[in-house]
């Protein structure tokens, strides 16, 4: 058993490792893919070499990045296979329909028109080598929205079915899983969030060429394209993060919960705009879960439900099956001892349909197949051994959450002031502490990105499969050394190709910014 | 229910007819990863330099078409995908890491601030060149050769302390039993020196010869030709004399000695592609050695590798052969039929995959557009993205 929580633990520990290196990679690609673009487009149109020089100076970085989101990306396609293969199968039907979809419609596009991209500058004409940047622009944008409806569907399985001949859930509505509300308001929130990434890390660059009096002028148009990106990203986020919250809320309860630190909710519920998590809840319900806090009367109210009076559940609550009415009633729902019971039983009812196939017993499956479809709606359930294990790590996602809002509250910030110093105070890039906050901000993007990440994959914790499958029952038969071991050479590799990364990028940024930028047309 | 029945069928089949040409396609694609192996031993900076960037147009290709042959499995045959890649996990996460490095390899290699230096680079492609075609090949190898697993589905909700709750479950060595079984390392080897071969003739046809660059590369496809010819006849040999495992009509299996030569003499089709493959690539490898000017020998040896390739996955699959035998149990063997997605899933995909013609135009379109003059050192040092 000690052998199995182990392998649970170091595959579940791989999965993140893995995931959060490619997610360093990715809203940099997604982002500066549509720069580059957009930068193109200013050259085909105006017929400017120096926004050619411009392009190809930011898709030189665009280049070293994406090799590094390609590589760390193969991984974690394949690894649903090696360390999830009870999960592969389990939805098999219905997960792996995006993943073939994205490899036909996405990544043959990005790896067909990527090497016209970089290498086509001579081969091709001005306009087809514009259509082969947008192309990969799309690429990209396209990759991300079948994995993440793929990722959508696992946190709101919807459009399928359990069919226990096969012991394994099937796909019933395409569209359903194609057009998930998760999925779509993951996907434009993610999206949206490497516009705004890419842009501070445009903008934060090119500070740091006017600190050191160089390439001025390109500088400034990159300040512009970038800034306006990044802000037009981040006032979408904003926006598609509003809709994934009410759809947290509708779908994953308890996610919502563990992201404000809500043990027991109230009507009229406050949105926690500062505050320290106190882990002493966790054996202690007396104890105050937040210390110290700074919060909006009826602010997570409206945020989950669109006005404020409403109750929002919280941890306990959820366990315990109560909701309150704006008159202050509770009424009893179904708690998460009962779930598991229920689950228990469609879990049992699987393995009575089985020997009953086993001894061609007819009735008994009709009888065990009624039970598994009266109870299914809990079947993950059955997994439990208490209720506290379908408590996410609240500490974690709480302070995950709140830092993301505060970046993304600095952020916006940022990009205001930016555009209005590019186009109205040019001047204010002559003060040091400016460029230096813009150099700062590309730090605070990439935690603001990872944390967003984290939210959402560690609040939906303990499932891997929203109330159908836990984490630790989608597992393959390894051993945990052996993930251990897998784990320790994908840490160790992917650090290196950070660090050669980042390297190779400062390299490039110092070396390229001493020449003339907008006359560099080789 | 019968008609339904027979469109899951021809479902399946249309399933394993696109894995075979994904397949296939990769094999073909394995070019690059054996014009990799040729830096081995191919001495002058510029000659190197020369290889990386005439491969370096084309490696996303290798790589996304590996991860849409693992997209497509998942997609279609499920079971299988769960089955070998999380049973035989050393075998895959070794191939997979060397994909990874070969990812960064080239976009890194010549780059300034690359800290390990572009030696390190350079030899990470000549990994990916050895371990990605040796290993892909043993992985293929499992499908006629089989492997040490079992399924059950009901332990996904197994209780009781003794049993594991994974549906299928491996002997111990976790894929590296495959690379130890010699026929399966044949195979491997086989996909290498072919690989090695159609690297060369790569080379032939999209770099420069003012330098007589193209020599070299003519006597390395003659002998790498040579031995893949040798490699060839001794797996299809081996092949022919296999035993497998048949699903009976009541979905059980048994063994079957010599399936793969039954599958040949029942599928009789499978011969003239299989001979007319094979002429191909012998004719393209061949008339590439011996000629001094004719650039045009990996598109005969490429359009041969296809046709030889899907001629394989057609016997490991069709006429009701499991294509995963299971050595451990027979009965856990792995079939098309056995081992697909819903008929309904299948549906989706199928109409997804009418895309398939418009991205074979495209890249078609596009690689002919990139590489309508060799690659020359004058155009490298034009261009500030070159490797």
């Amino acid at each position: 058993m000690n052998e199995l929580i182990g392998t649970i633990d170091w595959s579940r520990a791989q999965f993140a490792l893995t995931a959060m290196y490619h997610w360093l990679f990715v809203p940099l690609t997604i982002g500066l893919a549509l720069i580059v673009a957009i930068m193109e487009t200013i050259y085909v149109r105006t017929g400017q070499k120096a926004w050619k020089g411009i392009t190809k100076f930011w898709m030189t970085l665009f280049g070293i990045n994406f090799a590094c989101g390609i590589a760390t990306g193969l991984i974690l396609e394949f690894q649903f296979g090696t360390n999830w293969s009870n999960y592969s199968w389990f939805v098999g039907d219905i997960f792996g329909a995006p993943l073939a979809i994205e490899g036909l419609f996405a990544f043959f596009l990005e790896a067909t028109f990527v090497a016209v991209m970089f290498f086509g500058w001579n081969k091709v004409g001005k306009r087809f080598h514009l259509t082969a940047t947008w192309l990969t622009a799309i690429g990209v944008t396209l990759s991300a929205f079948w994995i993440l409806v793929a990722n959508a569907w696992m946190q709101n399985p919807v459009g399928m079915e359990f069919d226990p001949t096969q012991m394994r859930n099937v796909m019933t509505d395409f569209w359903a899983v194609a057009f998930n509300s998760v999925a779509i308001n993951k996907f434009f929130h993610a999206v949206f969030s490497g516009w705004t990434l890419a842009g501070v890390f445009v903008c934060g660059i090119s500070c740091w060429m006017l600190w050191r009096r160089r390439n001025i002028e390109a500088a400034r148009r990159s300040i512009k394209t970038g800034a306006w990106v990044g802000l037009a990203g981040l006032l979408l986020t904003m926006y598609t993060g509003h809709g994934s919250a009410v759809e947290v809320a509708r779908v994953q309860p308890m996610k919502l919960a563990a992201m404000e630190g809500l043990y027991d909710g109230h009507v009229n519920e406050e949105l926690i705009l500062f505050g320290i998590y106190n882990s002493e809840i966790e054996t202690n319900p007396q104890a105050e879960p937040i210390k110290a806090k700074i919060a909006f009367p009826g602010g997570l109210s409206f945020l989950a439900n669109g006005k404020t009076g409403t109750f929002v559940p919280g941890i306990n609550d959820l366990i315990e099956g109560r909701e309150i009415t704006p008159a202050g009633d509770t009424i009893n729902t179904i708690s998460y001892r009962e779930r598991m019971s229920r689950g228990a039983a469609a879990q049992q009812a699987l393995r009575d349909y089985d020997q009953c196939v086993a001894c061609g017993d007819t009735a008994g499956m009709e009888i065990a197949r009624k039970e598994i479809a009266a109870n299914y709606q809990y079947f993950g359930y059955g997994f439990l051994n208490t209720p506290e294990e379908a408590i996410p790590p609240v500490g974690l996602t709480f302070y995950s959450f709140h830092i993301m809002v505060a970046l993304g509250m600095f952020l916006l910030l940022f990009f205001l002031v930016a555009l209005y110093a590019v186009y109205r105070r040019p001047a204010f890039f002559d003060k040091k502490i400016v460029l230096f906050i813009g150099l700062l901000s590309i730090p605070a993007v990439w935690i603001c990105s990872q944390a967003g990440w984290i939210v959402a994959e560690v609040g939906r914790q303990p499932w891997i499969v929203q109330d159908k499958m836990t984490t630790g029952s989608g597992i393959s038969d390894i051993g945990s050394g052996a993930v251990q071991t897998t784990f320790w050479i994908f840490a160790i590799l992917f650090t290196l190709l950070l660090v050669a990364e980042i390297s190779i990028m400062l390299r490039q940024i110092s070396r390229r910014s001493k020449k003339d930028i907008q006359n560099d047309n080789d | 229910m019968t008609e339904s029945i027979m469109e899951l069928h021809l479902l399946q089949q249309y399933w394993w007819l696109l894995i075979s040409i994904l397949g296939a396609a990769l094999v073909f694609l394995l070019f690059v990863q054996g014009g990799q192996s040729l830096l081995f031993g191919t001495s002058g900076a510029e000659s190197r330099r020369l290889m990386v960037n005439s491969l370096g147009r084309k490696w996303e290709f290798t790589y996304t078409t590996l991860v849409v042959f693992g997209g497509a499995f998942f997609a279609a045959f499920p079971l299988f995908y769960s089955t070998s890649f999380g049973g035989a996990y050393w075998l895959w996460m070794l191939i997979l890491l060397s994909f990874v490095v070969q990812a960064v390899s080239y976009e890194f290699r010549s780059k300034p601030g690359n800290i390990y230096t572009y030696r390190t680079y350079d030899a990470l492609l000549m990994l990916n060149g050895l371990v990605g075609c040796v290993l892909l090949g043993v992985a293929v190898g499992t499908m006629f050769f089989g492997s040490d697993f079992t399924v059950n589905k009901t332990d996904l909700v197994a209780t009781g302390a003794t049993t594991v709750p994974v549906i299928s479950q491996w002997g111990a060595g976790h894929g590296l039993e495959a690379i130890a079984d010699w026929r399966c390392l044949l195979l491997g080897l086989t996909v290498f020196f072919l690989a090695r071969a159609q690297g060369a003739l790569y080379f032939i046809n999209n770099i420069d010869d003012a330098r007589g660059f193209g020599i070299s590369n003519r006597i390395r496809v003659l002998l790498n030709g040579c031995i893949f010819a040798v490699l060839f006849i001794g797996f299809v040999a081996v092949l022919l004399t296999s035993s497998g495992a048949r699903q009976t009509a009541d979905g059980s299996f048994i063994r079957e000695s010599n399936i793969y030569l039954h599958n040949l003499i029942e599928m009789w089709w499978c011969i003239p592609v299989l001979a007319v493959g094979a002429l191909a690539v012998l004719y393209g490898i061949f008339k590439s050695a011996f000629s001094t000017r004719w650039r045009y020998g990996i598109w005969f040896s490429g359009v041969g590798t296809v046709m030889v390739v899907m001629v394989l996955f057609w016997l490991a699959g069709y006429n009701a052969t499991a294509f995963y035998p299971s050595n451990a149990e027979i009965s856990s063997s792995l079939s098309i039929t056995n081992s697909s997605s819903t008929e309904f899933t299948l549906t989706v995909m199928s109409y997804a995959s009418l895309v398939i013609p418009v991205v074979l135009f495209y890249i078609i379109y596009v690689w002919r557009k990139m590489n309508k003059e060799p690659l020359t050192p004058a155009e490298l040092d034009a261009d500030s993205h070159s490797y």
